[in-house]
């Protein structure tokens, strides 16, 4: 097991006017597992993914990476969890327009002091995985969404973290593009020695899900299998 | 250069519009800075001009002199006086004041006269033509070649003018190391005739030039002379009461202030409005930065050399631009007044690294507040 979440609940505010973003959430994700959270708008999901991967602190409850309770960690520790464990694909991608499509991608691996002409270096054979060879040099904005969905992926990868996060990571594509960014990411990206936590409310793309996890109102209502 | 530093760089290069403002800004700054601190130096500079090229090492003077240029005569016998201090190796006379020289076209020019004790000739300028000794002939007269030199016509040796309704002659052309403050050409002559030719007060002497036995000896000639009723200082001493005088009894040294704190409140306007819009543009970045991984202190990082790189430019550029204008100036214009010295470059810099740091404070505050939840929440 790579990601354990036991009974965590997040509040907003303090009562009467408490608001719950998450009640009793407890779950787990294996190795090798592509783990889609589900819902509607509202529902605790957003919320849920900022708790496991070590940005927002639940009330109580606890989240173990790898055998640690990474709420246990102090806030510079959290932040190496977040640099060596996870790796971020955001909804809006992110891309800092100003650079290059390979500088973008080798940004995990500065923060990690990697020297810079070998971050890159790594960072070109990352974009040949993910079929953007040839075009390092372009600023992002010159790429298509579909492929500046595929950089992100590229530097959530290029650190090679154990655990993936993809935040709503179809919003901003046309269904068929999404499709194949999603067959992708299962077929190449996805192995034995990672997980992958999607959040989504594209049914469009179930699919390609292990497991699916079902939010209302900050709980969890239902568990599902891959296609179901 | 670490691999932080280089995205930070890229990251304020890239954005070309906000780098050049603020680079713009602070070599506007610095050079406003650059110019009134410069002017400043240079006013007093010049304004202890006899002080420095006469080199004496003490002054005796009255106690209200403030200035070389403004003495008050003492008596004769206050040179006796001095000369009697213990301590004392050797004094003599000085005279420092104005005559009306009559040029052969016809015109007057004021010109500032030093008479040099007789027999020393202490504090004379060095000599670039002519000799020495001929200014014991009579009526001779060595002259300054500095920026006023052409103000007399650019005289030459054996060159005649009146001064004063009596006749002079250029025995010798000299130079000395600080041009006066007012744009008045000097005239070297012995003491003697400087207070025979010069329409003077009752007392004649200037200032008594005294030259201690050694430095332990200094106190007590300053209290020696204070017994006497007159101010000794050594030359150190006498600048500083020079220096004094212009910052805080005329306004010079406050309009200078005022007008180099304007400068530095404009450049961190500028600087801080500009720096302030360069991190808000890129907040989601920083953002997406923090939750990447990137600790707050590494953020901090980024920004500070981010706004140091700028201020260090722009001071490179601003002080090139002020250099540039002071040796314009004196090139073209007698008697230019301003001096760069480390005293107003180190001014400078510090006043830059104050705006960079302010700047970079403003965003530091605003990116250390990101929470990197805002990410996910779009």
């Amino acid at each position: 097991m790579i990601l354990t979440v036991q009974k965590v609940n997040k509040w907003f505010g303090e009562e009467p006017a408490r608001t719950y973003a998450l009640r009793e959430v407890s779950f787990g994700v294996d190795f090798g597992e592509m783990l889609y959270i589900v819902g509607p708008s509202g529902s605790g999901k957003t919320t849920l993914l900022s708790v496991i991967s070590g940005i927002l602190r639940p009330n109580s409850g606890s989240v173990t990476v790898e055998g640690k309770d990474i709420w246990t960690l102090d806030t510079d520790a959290l932040a190496d969890f977040r640099l060596h464990g996870v790796g971020f694909v955001f909804q809006d991608y992110h891309l800092f327009p100003r650079l290059t499509t390979v500088e973008n991608v080798a940004v995990p691996l500065i923060l990690r002091r990697v020297p810079w002409e070998e971050g890159l270096q790594k960072s070109r054979k990352i974009l040949e995985i993910v079929g953007l060879s040839g075009k390092g040099e372009l600023p992002p904005q010159k790429l298509s969404g579909g492929e500046q969905q595929r950089v992100a992926i590229a530097r959530a990868i290029v650190a090679e973290p154990d655990l993936l996060i993809f935040d709503e990571p179809t919003a901003s594509l046309d269904g068929d593009t999404g499709r194949k960014i999603l067959e992708f990411v299962k077929n190449h990206i996805l192995n034995d020695r990672r997980a992958i936590i999607v959040v989504t409310h594209d049914d469009r793309i179930y699919e390609y899900a292990s497991r699916i996890i079902h939010m209302e109102d900050g709980r969890i209502t239902d568990h599902t299998g891959a296609g179901q | 250069m670490s691999g932080l530093l280089r995205l930070a760089l890229k990251l304020l290069l890239s954005d070309r519009g906000k780098f050049v403002t603020l680079v713009i800004g602070i070599t506007f700054s610095v050079f406003l800075m650059m110019l009134m601190t410069s002017m400043f130096f240079g006013i007093i500079e010049h304004s202890a001009a006899n002080i420095i090229n006469v080199g004496a090492k003490m002054w005796v003077m009255d106690p209200d002199v403030q200035t070389p240029q403004n003495s008050i005569p003492m008596p004769d016998y206050v040179l006796d006086a001095v000369r009697s201090i213990p301590g004392v190796e050797y004094a003599m006379p000085l005279y420092i004041g104005a005559g009306l020289v009559r040029l052969d076209n016809g015109t007057y020019q004021a010109a500032t006269v030093v008479g040099l004790d007789d027999a020393t000739l202490f504090g004379r300028p060095t000599l670039i033509k002519g000799n020495i000794l001929d200014i014991y002939r009579n009526d001779a007269f060595i002259v300054v070649k500095d920026p006023s030199y052409a103000k007399l016509d650019s005289p030459k040796v054996g060159t005649t003018f009146e001064i004063n309704d009596h006749r002079g002659i250029i025995a010798g052309i000299g130079r000395v190391s600080v041009g006066s403050l007012f744009g008045l050409p000097t005239l070297y002559t012995t003491y003697t005739r400087a207070t025979q030719d010069l329409p003077s007060t009752r007392y004649l002497t200037s200032f008594i030039l005294v030259q201690p036995k050694s430095d332990k000896d200094i106190p007590v000639i300053e209290a020696q002379a204070k017994k006497i009723g007159y101010l000794a200082l050594t030359d150190k001493e006498f600048i500083a009461r020079n220096d004094s005088f212009y910052e805080f009894q005329t306004a010079l040294g406050t309009n200078i202030l005022i007008m180099t704190l304007i400068s530095f409140i404009v450049g961190l306007s500028i600087a801080g409005e500009t720096f302030y819009m360069f991190v808000l543009d890129n907040l989601e970045r920083f953002g997406a930065l923090k939750a990447i991984g990137a600790k707050s202190s590494e953020l901090v990082q980024m920004i500070l050399f981010q706004s140091l790189v700028v201020g260090f430019l722009g001071f490179g550029l601003g002080v090139l631009l002020s250099s540039a204008l002071v040796a314009f100036g004196k090139l073209r214009i007698p008697n230019y007044a301003a001096v760069i010295t480390y005293q107003n470059l180190f001014m400078a810099l510090v006043m830059v690294l104050i705006i960079s740091v302010v700047s970079a404070y403003i965003g530091i505050r605003k990116v250390i507040r990101i929470d990197p939840f805002d990410v996910f929440r779009g």
